[in-house]
């Protein structure tokens, strides 16, 4: 009986077997790669806003205190965006007749409430609350970043479950004082190592039961 | 015989055989069929979720299989991917309000036209849950289960939304415009002509609007309907003391209570009150403490009749002559002859009577006669109760009318109203037959109608005017005490509706006004600060009406029993305890919340007693044809055990096709056998038809068969051996296979006093509020597929003609060794440091086997996704979701939290104050709604804690402790104080 396939079949066969088997490595590595990827969480990438709001002028330049817009953060789950009547505080005395504010005059003016792009977002089924991490010591920047250099305002971090565990299984290396929590570019001391022992004491907090799913899912 | 459809074969149920073998045991059963073992209970017991084959669309060959994987894979993905979204903050954010943070508002709800006081939970405006005014003095902290639907009304998307001309849309401007008119007209003839149509109401605001209506207009008529009236306590207090009052009773004073078919605990404006005052006097921790004891004589099962000591099932019309007889012994004469209840019950009761003296309490039926009513009264002050267990006040719901619908149906026919404006009545649904408004209504010139829905009544008005909704209304109203309160609207009315108050303004030319302003006028003489304060409390300091005393002649005045009823079948009418007059028809929660005794869902049936049936040769579901007075409905029968015999109970609610959710419902519409404001009738018939209809009832599902559920004792019993619960209890083991867990911090845990539990449900459905269950229609309630986290199972002891009836509300154990976690193959049930055992949506794949493995049978299934998550398709009922809780899609387990939500809302709280959570603070939704506080929730570890407290009673027992589960919920068995004299329950028992 003649031979069905000829010599050159294992060569072809050879290449099918680890050819697949290098397309799986890369398809499961791009399957690992890309959803923590920029290009799908939107890290960095900032969003066109209706005003084009600058941190960097509000907080890098002028030094305005994060609470003084998102005034919900030390009481609230929500950090709370700014009434428009909050922006018109300084807006109605300041660049009074910028093109750019016109849609923040236009809101106070009519009523209608700006409608600004989420940036910062989890999925509904996750319950963030700003405030237990602000009174816990863990700082603005640490999850949203240098904002003071942001002209607009990005995502600074993934938001991912996985980089929320990372800190709700060993919170110290992100702790610091609670009164520095408002603080950007801060510089912990020599000893922040010792403090941050003390303050997981001082602050009862305890790792062991924050990777309760309940305590982000309800 | 749950959940049959019409074509499924039906096991005839040996009456005869049961009863001979429940008179010789104790055993607890839950229905006819559990006892009998009938196919279609060991269809709910043998699977869990039934009938899941019939879920499958018909016979899926390979292909559509594959077709439907390949869908789902590709939808996977697309799961992942969050839209983009925006955030709108305020324009001008109000100074109390930070986003993320609920804010809390008084105000108060009217069950039938009495105030009930709330306090309302809203999120960034929007009110989301219910919980009782513990300031006010009818809700004492709780609320039923009505009072929780009420959110749930006001996002119903079958609201009326416009007013209409002619069954046309038209503007409000329009409608003025027409009402201009009309005031000119009613102006010139003083109102000749006219009439008012009017519901039950205790607002002052709207007494003094009528007042100023029949000055301007001294033709006007006013006529009242309100076909759940209780006239009759007014007109004995008026045929005794020439003047009307209404009882309010004291049970916090009573020590020996006789209930005349009263359900005190489930009607009534007073309900909360006295259902918290009496179980208070019922609460037995040790062997020294005292109880009360009620005896109830009553027409048809109720939650009061459940909860009594001694209870007796006569027809309603022989309650007169136990009202008698009653009277007669207690004054010393001889028995009245023909008595329906036997005499050494009678002589037990009397002696209980004399014994506590001015401690004892008899209480009339509000629906009774007002002979009844007098006799009670009388009883009262021979016992020397009136003034301390019985106060009389001036009827809070006093409004001088014309007359009833009969009155305007008869001046209409004859010619003397020619105009009707009908504020919130729905007469055409809830009159009786005979009146025909119908016919009247359509010869008038003009009809107004003002009402929530576009109802019965709202299609055939020239004008129908949407009413704005409770909670979108200023006003103000009286408790059952007369205590005033203020209605504070929660949001801006959502399809721009009217108040009355507005209504009977324009009604008054005044065209352009503030919801507000008509109110705030009323109360004028409260300054600002006052007001505010009213407002903020929730009721108006020391409004309560003041006791009149007076003194009950001996005679009786003109009152005499009726003559002796005649021979037939007697009908008792009841209120569906939810959907009242049918008015709550259109809520789904409220459809699909069991009903306390029947546990029937979205539909009613004619209740009947297991000896009638057995003379009928019916059983449950068979049609039976109820005639009287000429007229006749069709109604499936139902048996309840411990109904009277010969007697019919029908219920009113149902049978209304107006509304989405309401054409969903079953049932018939008992107003069409009435013929006035009668709630019970003689000389009926029944005849059985040959067809049977499905009734949908959730009595078999998540049975436990045969085991150790509910255990009793009577406080005797329980004085001799203050552990019964452990008497014959299987011994528990110590060791477990399953993981040992830490308790470091908080150990939540849960107490329910089986004593204290009445039945009433209102835990039920403020479960369903607080998280986000879903309502899933008759079908899947017919498949016992239901989704309450929280259920009542009611059980009966004893005899079928006369059985004990207890309660007892099972949520999840949160089994410290919980057989559920161990058998998730994803980890999708965990336990968690504070011995809950989560549940992560986001993993669950929906295998059910956590549910297989669960003896307690708690957990429910979403084999639906019964709530939209596309924001634009879900409508406005959507606001109703608490935004704290996740909501559940398809495929995806869940079952009681503890309330989750709460418990870390509350941890957070202590946490930013660096505090340890305190005793009492974490209070769960089904804890803060129930009335007599049965539910005690709280943390273990702590020694000084209330559950601690409550855990050490010696009737306190786990659920099944023999399987180890080790639950966190415990119960305090049930105990009762039966007359040691009089043969019957009590005897220790395990079911």
């Amino acid at each position: 009986m003649p031979q069905i396939f000829s010599k050159n079949a294992n060569g072809v066969a050879r290449f099918v077997i680890w050819g697949s088997c290098a397309a799986l490595l890369i398809a499961a590595a791009i399957g690992i790669i890309l959803p923590r990827s920029d290009l799908v969480t939107g890290v960095g990438e900032p969003l066109a806003q209706p005003v084009p709001f600058s941190h960097k002028h509000h907080v890098g330049q002028l030094g305005i205190d994060c609470r003084y817009c998102h005034n919900g953060v030390e009481t609230s789950s929500s950090a709370g965006l700014p009434a428009t009547e909050v922006c018109m505080t300084c807006h109605s005395q300041l660049f009074t007749n910028a093109n750019m504010l016109a849609p923040v005059r236009a809101s106070l003016a009519s009523g209608t409430p700006i409608k600004w792009q989420r940036v910062n977002s989890v999925p509904d089924f996750v319950f963030f609350n700003h405030a237990i991490h602000i009174n816990k010591g863990v700082a603005c920047e640490t999850c949203h970043g240098e904002v003071d250099e942001m002209p607009l305002t990005r995502r600074a971090h993934t938001l991912s479950m996985e980089w929320c565990l990372g800190c709700h299984r060993n919170p110290e290396p992100n702790l610091r004082p609670p009164r520095d929590v408002f603080l950007m570019h801060w510089q912990p001391p020599e000893d922040i190592a010792e403090i941050r022992r003390q303050l997981i004491g001082m602050l009862d907090i305890h790792p062991e039961t924050m990777t309760d799913c309940y305590v982000c899912h309800r | 015989m749950s959940a049959i459809a019409d074509d499924r074969p039906r096991s005839a149920i040996d009456i005869a055989a049961l009863r001979k073998r429940l008179a010789r045991s104790g055993e607890i059963w839950r229905s006819l069929d559990e006892i009998a073992g009938t196919a279609e209970f060991r269809r709910f017991v043998e699977a869990e979720f039934p009938a899941i084959a019939e879920r499958l669309p018909g016979k899926p060959n390979r292909r559509t299989l594959l077709k439907l994987m390949g869908a789902s894979l590709s939808l996977a993905g697309l799961a992942a991917c969050s839209r983009a979204e925006s955030i709108v903050p305020y324009v001008r954010q109000p100074e109390i309000l930070i986003p993320g943070k609920p804010v809390y508002y008084a105000t108060t709800l009217s069950s039938d036209g009495f105030g009930i006081g709330a306090i309302l939970e809203s999120h960034e405006g929007r009110p989301t849950k219910i919980e009782g005014n513990p300031d006010h003095p009818a809700s004492r902290g709780a609320t039923d289960a009505v009072m929780q639907a009420a959110v749930l009304t006001l996002f119903d998307p079958d609201r009326a939304r416009t007013p209409l001309k002619g069954g046309q849309p038209a503007s409000y401007g329009d409608f003025l415009k027409d009402m201009a008119a009309l005031v000119s007209r009613w102006t010139a003839s003083q109102g000749q002509g006219a009439a008012l149509l009017l519901e039950a109401s205790t607002s002052p605001t709207f007494v003094a609007q009528i007042d100023a209506l029949r000055v301007r207009y001294p033709k006007l008529k006013i006529y009242r309907h309100d076909a759940l009236a209780t006239p009759a306590a007014e007109a004995a207090s008026r045929a005794l003391f020439g003047s009307p009052l209404a009882p309010i009773y004291r049970f916090d004073r009573a020590e020996t209570i006789v209930s005349l078919d009263a359900d005190f605990l489930g009607e009534g404006p007073g309900r909360l009150a006295y259902a918290h005052d009496f179980a208070a006097r019922r609460r037995v921790r040790d062997p020294s403490d005292r109880m009360s004891r009620l005896y109830a004589v009553e027409s048809t099962p109720t939650i009061t009749g459940a909860a009594a000591d001694h209870r007796l099932a006569i027809k309603p019309s022989e309650v007169e002559a136990v009202a008698a007889g009653l009277n007669a012994a207690l004054t010393g004469q001889t028995g009245g002859s023909g008595s329906p209840i036997d005499q050494a019950w009678m002589t037990a009761l009397v002696d209980d009577l004399k014994v506590s003296g001015r401690d004892a309490l008899v209480i009339a039926g509000a629906h009774q006669s007002a002979f009844v009513h007098a006799a009670a009264l009388a009883a009262n002050a021979t016992l020397g109760a009136l003034g301390n267990t019985v106060e009389l006040i001036e009827p809070p719901d006093a409004l001088p009318v014309d007359g009833d619908l009969a009155a305007l149906r008869e001046a209409i026919s004859r010619q003397a109203v020619d105009t009707v404006v009908a504020l919130g009545a729905n007469p055409l649904h809830t009159s009786p037959a005979n009146l025909d408004m119908r016919k009247a209504f359509s010869g008038l010139k003009l009809l107004v109608h003002h009402g929530l829905y576009r109802e019965e009544t709202a299609f055939l008005a020239h004008w129908h005017v949407p009413a704005a909704h409770e909670l979108e209304s200023w006003g103000d109203i009286r408790a059952y005490d007369g205590t005033a309160s203020l209605v504070q609207p929660l949001i801006k009315p959502l399809y721009d509706g009217k108040t009355a108050h507005e209504l009977l303004a324009v009604l008054d030319g005044q065209f352009e006004t503030d919801p507000m302003s008509l109110v705030r006028q009323h109360w004028a003489a409260h300054d600002d600060d006052a007001w505010k304060k009213a407002l903020r409390d929730g009721i108006v300091f020391d409004s309560a009406a003041k006791p009149v005393t007076v003194t009950v002649p001996p005679d009786l005045g003109s009152l005499r029993p009726a003559a002796n009823a005649a021979a037939g079948i007697e009908i008792r009418f009841v209120a569906d305890p939810w959907l009242r007059d049918g008015r709550f028809a259109n809520a789904s929660w409220l459809q699909e919340l069991p009903r306390p005794l029947t546990k029937i869902v979205w539909s009613n049936a004619a209740l009947i007693s297991p000896a009638t049936a057995e003379r009928l040769k019916i059983e449950n579901g068979r049609v039976i044809n109820v005639v009287s007075n000429g007229a006749d409905i069709d109604v499936p029968a139902w048996i309840v055990p411990g109904h009277p015999d010969e007697t019919v109970t029908l219920s009113f609610g149902f049978g209304r096709k107006a509304g989405s959710v309401a054409a969903l419902a079953e049932g018939y519409d008992a107003f069409r056998l009435r013929s006035g404001a009668e709630w019970f009738a003689t000389g009926a018939a029944l005849a059985p038809r040959e067809n049977s209809v499905r009734v949908i009832t959730t009595q078999h599902h998540q049975a436990m068969e045969g085991r150790a559920i509910i255990r009793h004792a009577s406080l005797d019993l329980f004085r001799q051996d203050p552990h019964f619960v452990r008497k014959d209890a299987p011994p528990s083991p110590t060791e477990s296979l399953y993981p040992e867990w830490p308790y470091d911090q908080e150990a939540w845990a849960m107490a329910i006093d089986l004593s204290a539990c009445i039945g009433c449900m209102a835990c039920v459905s403020a479960c369903q509020a607080e998280n986000n269950i879903a309502p899933v229609g008759p079908d899947e309630c017919e498949r016992g597929q239901e989704m309450h986290w929280l259920r009542v199972d009611r059980y009966y002891a004893g005899p079928l003609d006369a059985p004990e009836i207890f309660f007892q509300p099972v949520p999840c154990m949160h089994c410290e060794k919980a057989p559920c976690e161990v058998v998730c193959p994803v980890n999708a049930t965990v336990h968690t440091h504070d011995g809950l055992n989560a549940q992560v949506y986001n993993r669950c794949i929906g295998t059910r086997y956590c549910s297989q493995n669960c003896p307690y049978k708690v957990r429910r299934f979403n084999f639906l996704d019964h709530q939209s998550f596309d924001k634009d398709e879900a409508g406005p009922e959507q606001g109703v979701h608490n935004p704290n809780v996740s909501v559940r899609s398809r495929g995806v387990m869940e079952k009681c939290t503890y309330c989750v939500q709460r418990i870390s809302a509350k941890r957070i709280q202590a946490q930013i104050e660096n505090r340890d959570i305190a005793d009492g603070e974490v209070v769960t939704a089904c804890q803060q709604a129930c009335p007599t506080q049965a539910i005690t929730f709280g943390d273990r570890n702590r020694k000084d804690a209330k559950v601690v407290r409550e855990k050490s009673a010696p009737q306190n027992y786990a659920l099944l402790e023999e399987l180890n589960t080790r639950p966190r919920t415990t119960y305090l068995g049930k105990i009762s104080n039966p007359n040691g004299k009089l043969a019957g329950p009590g005897e220790a028992t395990d079911g």
